[in-house]
């Protein structure tokens, strides 16, 4: 008996502070996931409706609601690629300049110059795509519809105004730019110095080390950081409302003034005049893109905490 | 074998057996000065002879940097070797990496402030709103007034729940709970604000039986959906950083654990806190889409969070710029002063922040 009361843990009284001081901690962790919970309840119990509405509650002639959605996230999915395509290299090369190429006195501060970019919201990235950027393309644009327009993804007729889907995905790029890096920047600042030195011992050159320590070690974490990125990519809004001229088909070309818009901005354009059963279709392909992100999101965050349990970084 | 080696040396007096095979040391200096010379010559002759109108000076730095990789390859290559030239090819472009990501950041902040400057500077701009407004005139006082409250509210909302998940997190959670919050929270992190906005809209209109509902506080729950987990992930970081000798201190001295929290581990942590809590706000004070769907938009003042339409000045932005009038210049302007004090609010919460987490950060050895 003695044994048993030996083991006893000690407990110590549960005075009434402690009792509401860890409940209210408890409930407040946990209304974070009710939140949760309750963004996909809602929105799922709003978007019924838009299921079974009728073909003439569809703007631009579609007939139900998958007809209606699925031009939509298509230019969702092909503007966030192309927007991937361009970003997760120069990322790598930008976290690459700040955790190994830079002096390491200004590599913090070079860090926070592209964490600006992260802070500066997407309205004014809208306006700057529109103002800026798209005329700044255009003539380019012109030029490659005359040099490659065989080419199927470069043919013409060029849009005259430059607000095409690659200029969106230029846009977006910028915008996912400061996540991946900051992300990549961490994990290569993880590399055992052990590693990196034993190459450079070994007599490899630093691009060497690179790719044979560096780029190893961070491969999943580059992979979770650009799916992330790609999260950004998927359900960013204004930016793409403002510079895209839309129109609801599956169309690949780059360049032209046909360009399949993205559901996030289809959402923002219309909402403000839908009405009735309008609103529950648009609440339901708001419904489709949550899917979508958090799906995507689960996977990076996945990948990220299966690499943390071996890293040795903690 | 040596003898052969010692015989070569003599016969070439300069050579250096570790500087052989080596490009000069500034070498990369000159070679990207030549490229940009040799560019901005061939861009000159195209513009005296007609081809392109004025100077181009962004093909220039372009052509002449993608001329400088070539350039650097070839001759490390011709001296250097196949691996040295590969590095040196490397260098060059993750150098290039980053310069092309500071273009956009200047083009915009120069750009913004260029075109929002005189709407920005006309005294009216921040004393009057847009109400019966046609035309120039009028100001943005009606989105700043709506801004400044709902991310208060927003602030208000995400702090304490916050603030408490994360104490849950680092303090007391073990186990299944603790795991699903920390996952899920990371999960939120990357909801699309649209999204959150949409949800708010179904909420309230559920709960209201109104289907066209617009109002000011919506937004500010939209907007705490966005902050709460960027609060949270902060905060835990910050509170993992306190070091558990301090608590055990508190613990051996008879403190109970929530005052220990209260009173040793958040003071330790408060600057991080506050610097997590300051960036989070610059994060959703610029959010347009969810404020466009459940606060929607206006052009007159209105100071009440719970009924009506209230203009935000992201919203603001949009919709000047989405409903240009007939004197289309006067609504540009006004979007570009909009964008311009919104930049001008993140810049500065982002320079408090980094401000306060370096005056009373933590210092070593105390």
């Amino acid at each position: 008996m003695t044994s048993v009361v030996a083991r006893d843990r000690i407990r110590a009284p549960q005075r009434p502070g402690d009792v509401i001081f860890s409940t209210a901690t408890v409930v407040a962790g946990s209304l974070i996931l009710a939140v949760l919970a309750a963004v996909a309840g809602f929105l799922l119990v709003q978007s019924l409706p838009a299921f079974v509405a009728a073909p003439a509650d569809f703007s631009g002639g579609f007939t139900n609601f998958w007809a209606y959605v699925w031009p939509l996230a298509f230019g969702t999915l092909w503007s966030a690629l192309l927007a991937m395509i361009i970003a997760i290299p120069l990322a790598i090369g930008i976290a690459l300049f700040i955790s190994h190429y830079a002096p390491r006195r200004i590599a913090q501060g070079l860090g926070y110059v592209i964490d600006l970019l992260a802070a500066v919201p997407s309205v004014v990235f809208g306006l700057w795509g529109i103002g800026v950027l798209a005329p700044l393309v255009q003539p380019f644009y012109a030029n490659l519809v005359d040099w490659f327009g065989w080419f199927p993804l470069f043919a013409g007729p060029v849009s005259g105004t430059g607000r095409t889907i690659l200029t969106v995905a230029i846009v977006l790029a910028v915008m996912v730019l400061p996540i991946i890096t900051a992300l990549c920047r961490e994990i290569f600042l993880q590399t055992p110095v052990l590693y990196e030195e034993a190459s450079l011992a070994l007599g490899a050159t630093r691009w060497e080390m690179i790719s044979m320590a560096v780029l190893p070690f961070g491969r999943s974490g580059i992979i979770s950081a650009s799916m992330l990125g790609l999260g950004r990519a998927l359900g960013e809004t204004m930016a793409v409302a403002m510079v895209l001229s839309p129109s609801p088909t599956v169309l690949f070309q780059l360049l032209t003034s046909q360009n399949p818009t993205t559901i996030a901005a289809n959402i923002a354009l219309n909402f403000p005049e839908a009405h009735g059963v309008g609103v529950n279709i648009l609440l339901a392909t708001g419904l489709i893109l949550f899917v979508i992100t958090l799906a995507v999101n689960m996977i990076a965050r996945y990948i990220i905490n299966r690499r943390k349990a071996f890293s040795g970084a903690n | 074998m040596s003898s052969t080696t010692a015989t070569r040396a003599a016969n070439t007096p300069q050579a250096n057996a570790y500087a052989a095979g080596k490009l000069p040391r500034n070498s990369t200096l000159y070679v990207l000065l030549a490229s940009w010379i040799v560019t901005g010559a061939v861009f000159l002759v195209l513009q005296l002879s007609g081809a392109t109108s004025g100077f181009n000076i962004v093909g220039t730095v372009f052509f002449g940097t993608v001329l400088y990789c070539v350039a650097i390859y070839a001759l490390s290559y011709a001296v250097e070797g196949v691996r040295r030239a590969k590095d040196r090819l490397v260098t060059a472009l993750v150098t290039a990496a980053f310069v092309i990501a500071l273009l956009p950041l200047i083009s915009l902040v120069f750009t913004t402030v260029v075109n929002g400057l005189p709407a920005f500077l006309t005294p009216t701009f921040f004393t009057e709103s847009q109400r019966n407004v046609v035309g120039a005139g009028g100001g943005a006082l009606h989105a700043v007034m709506g801004t400044l409250e709902i991310t208060g509210v927003a602030t208000l909302i995400s702090v304490p729940i916050g603030l408490l998940a994360a104490i849950y997190l680092t303090e007391y959670g073990r186990g299944r709970l603790a795991q699903a919050i920390t996952f899920f929270v990371d999960v939120m992190t990357g909801i699309p604000s649209i999204v959150a906005g949409l949800f708010a809209f179904a909420f309230f209109s559920l709960l209201f039986q109104d289907a066209g509902i617009r109002f000011g506080f919506g937004g500010a729950i939209a907007l705490s959906v966005l902050m709460i987990p960027v609060v949270v992930r902060s905060s835990e970081e910050m509170l993992k950083l306190v070091p558990n000798e301090l608590r055990e201190a508190a613990y051996a001295l008879g403190v109970p654990k929530w005052l220990t929290i209260l009173k040793v581990v958040l003071p330790t942590s408060i600057a991080g806190i506050v610097t997590g809590i300051m960036i989070s706000i610059s994060r959703v004070i610029g959010e347009t889409a969810p404020l466009l769907i459940i606060s929607g938009f206006t052009a007159s003042m209105n100071y009440d969070l719970f009924s009506q339409r209230m203009m935000t000045l992201p919203v603001f932005v949009y919709t000047q710029y989405a409903n240009q009038g007939t004197d289309t210049q006067a609504y540009l302007d006004r979007a570009w002063a909009g964008a311009l004090t919104l930049v001008l609010i993140v810049m500065l919460l982002n320079g408090l922040a980094r401000l306060i987490a370096r005056i009373f950060s933590p210092k070593l050895g105390r």
